[in-house]
């Protein structure tokens, strides 16, 4: 073999990857065409169009741009930030165990919202209406009716998170930033956090309780353009972020020593990609609940398909996680039409016996061996 | 590059690892660390690369201190191939070699990077493997990778731990012997080895290292039985072949 042919095979390995992330896109497309068209109230693809041409009539412009739309593309940012985000953890973490969730995100913000719900007495006006799409009372399916008790809600779980990732932070920062060190505190914070919820339930009242039951659940029928406008003002520099470090979250995968070698500061990556990728998911999390696996799961599949290099392994992973939760929340909502299962549920669903499914074809055998 | 260490003293803990090194390595030295097990060799490296900070005394390259270069730059001057047991790396060889060009890429590799790599992979003799992934090869292929990925990195100095330990001994003799014509290219380098007849065969310089402090260090001459038994306590016996010398250990 010449040495131009070597080049040649590497170019095609690499056309091949970037293809794959076409292919990808081109899913998000389809989906998400159909997402909009399917659903309780059935809308065909000319009506859609007349909504941006202006001809529409009102019913169906509301649905399109104020229930599906919005709800489209919070099931895409949420899946791009939820599967960035493990696919980072796990470089980082050189762990195939960590996902967004492995700083304790999920029951900080579990923790925050029911402090919010029970504490501090928001969402006692829950209603079950957010369960029926297109026929909520309250454009926009929102969770919890008074708006001000939804943002106090989401900002509890917000802080709360973002107060645990602090705090593991710092421990790691106290004793070593190693990936044992973060998953260990990870799960310590957790479980704690997960007894303060067990407290916050055992004090709820009925309806309280429903709230923090139903506030777990990650549901996207929560979305309105609010959130969506602030996840993609969030998501992008995150994303840019993630970019500019592939190389050296690549140099992490030989060990610490040998980064440095490489002129990578592991303590300063690892601490700055911790942080950049909690903040992401607790975003996430704190507006539409915990939606479950998605960001541990993903990265493994795009690995099957394209290998390891962060280079395309992240943003290939933030694609097909996009792709991914719109399609889980797609049948979610059509599976049962009228009547929609929070999407946190369905993942959770697929999301493990999926990952039991790559456990046995290999995934410890391919990586982290 | 001339590598000066003065008067090195570091600790892990509270007793000192390593206890007032001085050496000077000569631009395009090719030297020799041998030492029993736990004496500071990996560690001394270490401090040589900059990755650990001495707790006194100096590492000088051509004269600067080795901790006032940025770590960006001075990975394009200092290679290193860690003795610990490399990490499972999930990704192609050509990706782990190409890896090695870090210091000169920000986002995407250049058609010069590529040819770089793949010409370090043909001298390597990689070229067969160079698609697939790194953890599914030999012990001793993985170990090539990693000392191909160093080279990558067109460094001034290269330092190895313990480069040959997976090597069979077509390689061990390949890989020295390509280590030993690279200082013909201008490259100082300084490995840590345990065979002490292939470091005085092929090193021009040899130190040696017991419980952090330098036992011995000059040429290959240095070499001699009454040394070698006291550094390691084994006794050992001379023997020549064709003109060359040859440590063998005794019962
Ligand atoms: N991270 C560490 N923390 C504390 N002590 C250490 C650490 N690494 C090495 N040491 C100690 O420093 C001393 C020198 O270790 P070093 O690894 O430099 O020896 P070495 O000459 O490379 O040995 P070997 O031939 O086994 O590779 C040993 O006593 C070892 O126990
Ligand atoms: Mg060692």
């Amino acid at each position: 073999m010449t040495g131009t042919g070597l080049i040649d095979q590497y170019r095609r390995y690499t056309r091949n990857r970037l293809f794959f992330i076409l292919l990808v896109i081109a899913g998000i497309v389809v989906v998400g065409l159909y997402a909009v068209i399917s659903g309780a109230a059935g809308i065909a693809i000319k009506d859609v169009m007349s909504v941006f041409t202006g001809g529409a009539d009102n019913i169906t412009n509301q649905i399109v741009l104020h229930i599906r739309m919005p709800r489209v593309l919070a099931a895409l940012l949420a899946g791009l930030a939820l599967s960035s985000s493990g696919a980072v953890m796990q470089s980082i973490l050189r762990n195939p165990l960590a996902s967004p969730f492995t700083l304790g995100i999920s029951g900080a913000a579990a923790f925050g919202a029911a402090f919010a719900i029970v504490v501090l007495g928001a969402g006692n006006m829950f209603d079950g209406s957010a369960l029926f799409e297109d026929f909520s009372p309250s454009i926009g399916s929102s969770f919890f009716d008074r708006f001000g008790d939804r943002y106090l809600v989401m900002g509890s779980a917000f802080i709360w998170s973002m107060t645990s990732t602090f705090f593991i932070l710092a421990i790691a920062r106290y004793r070593g930033v190693t990936p044992e060190v973060m998953i260990l505190a990870g799960i310590a914070i957790g479980s704690l956090f997960s007894a303060g919820v067990s407290a916050m339930q055992y004090m709820a009242t009925e309806a309280e309780l429903a709230a923090i039951v139903f506030w777990m659940f990650g549901d996207l029928g929560r979305a309105t353009w609010h959130e969506v406008a602030i996840l993609s003002l969030l998501l992008i520099p995150i994303l840019i972020f993630f970019s500019m470090m592939s190389w050296n979250y690549k140099s992490l995968q030989s060990g610490d020593e040998f980064a440095q070698s490489l002129g990578v500061n592991p303590f300063r990556i690892r601490l700055s990609g911790m942080l950049v990728a909690s903040l992401a998911t607790a975003v996430v999390v704190s507006f539409y609940g915990i939606i479950a696996f998605v960001g541990l799961v993903v990265p493994h599949i795009v690995r099957r398909f394209i290998g390891g290099d962060e280079s395309f392994l992240i943003p290939a992973s933030a694609l097909f996680g996009a792709l991914f939760l719109l399609l889980s929340d797609t049948v979610a909502r059509t599976l049962f039409s009228p009547v929609i299962l929070p999407v946190g549920i369905l993942t959770s669903f697929i999301g493990a016996p999926l990952f039991l499914f790559l456990l046995l074809k290999g995934l410890g055998k391919s990586y982290w061996t | 590059m001339n590598i000066t260490l003065r008067d090195i003293t570091f600790s892990y803990d509270k007793d000192p690892v390593l206890n007032g090194i001085n050496a000077a390595i000569e631009h395009g030295d090719l030297v020799a660390l041998v030492g029993p097990n736990g004496s500071g060799k990996s560690t001394l490296i270490k401090c040589i690369n900059g990755i650990l900070a001495v707790s006194e005394g100096e590492v000088l390259l051509d004269g600067t201190n080795i901790r006032t270069i940025p770590t960006a730059e001075r990975a394009r001057k200092i290679a290193y191939v860690p003795q610990t047991e490399h990490k499972a790396v999930p990704m192609k060889v050509f990706d782990a070699v190409l890896l090695g060009r870090k210091p000169y890429i920000f986002l995407k590799p250049s058609n010069s990077d590529l040819e770089i790599t793949s010409g370090i992979l043909k001298q390597f003799d990689l070229e067969d493997v160079a698609m697939r992934d790194v953890h599914t090869l030999s012990g001793g292929q993985q170990q090539r990778v990693f000392i191909a990925r160093a080279l990558n990195q067109q460094p001034d100095i290269l330092l190895l731990d313990e480069p040959t330990a997976n090597l069979d001994l077509k390689y061990q003799m390949e890989i020295l012997g390509l280590l030993r014509s690279l200082t013909q290219q201008n490259i100082t380098i300084v490995i840590a080895m345990h065979d002490i007849n292939m470091a005085s065969h092929f090193a021009n310089r040899v130190v040696m290292l017991k419980q952090g402090s330098v036992f011995a260090s000059g040429g290959r001459e240095i070499v001699t039985a009454e040394n070698v038994e006291q550094l390691f306590q084994v006794k050992v016996r001379i023997i020549y072949e064709n003109g060359t010398r040859f440590i063998v250990p005794v019962e």
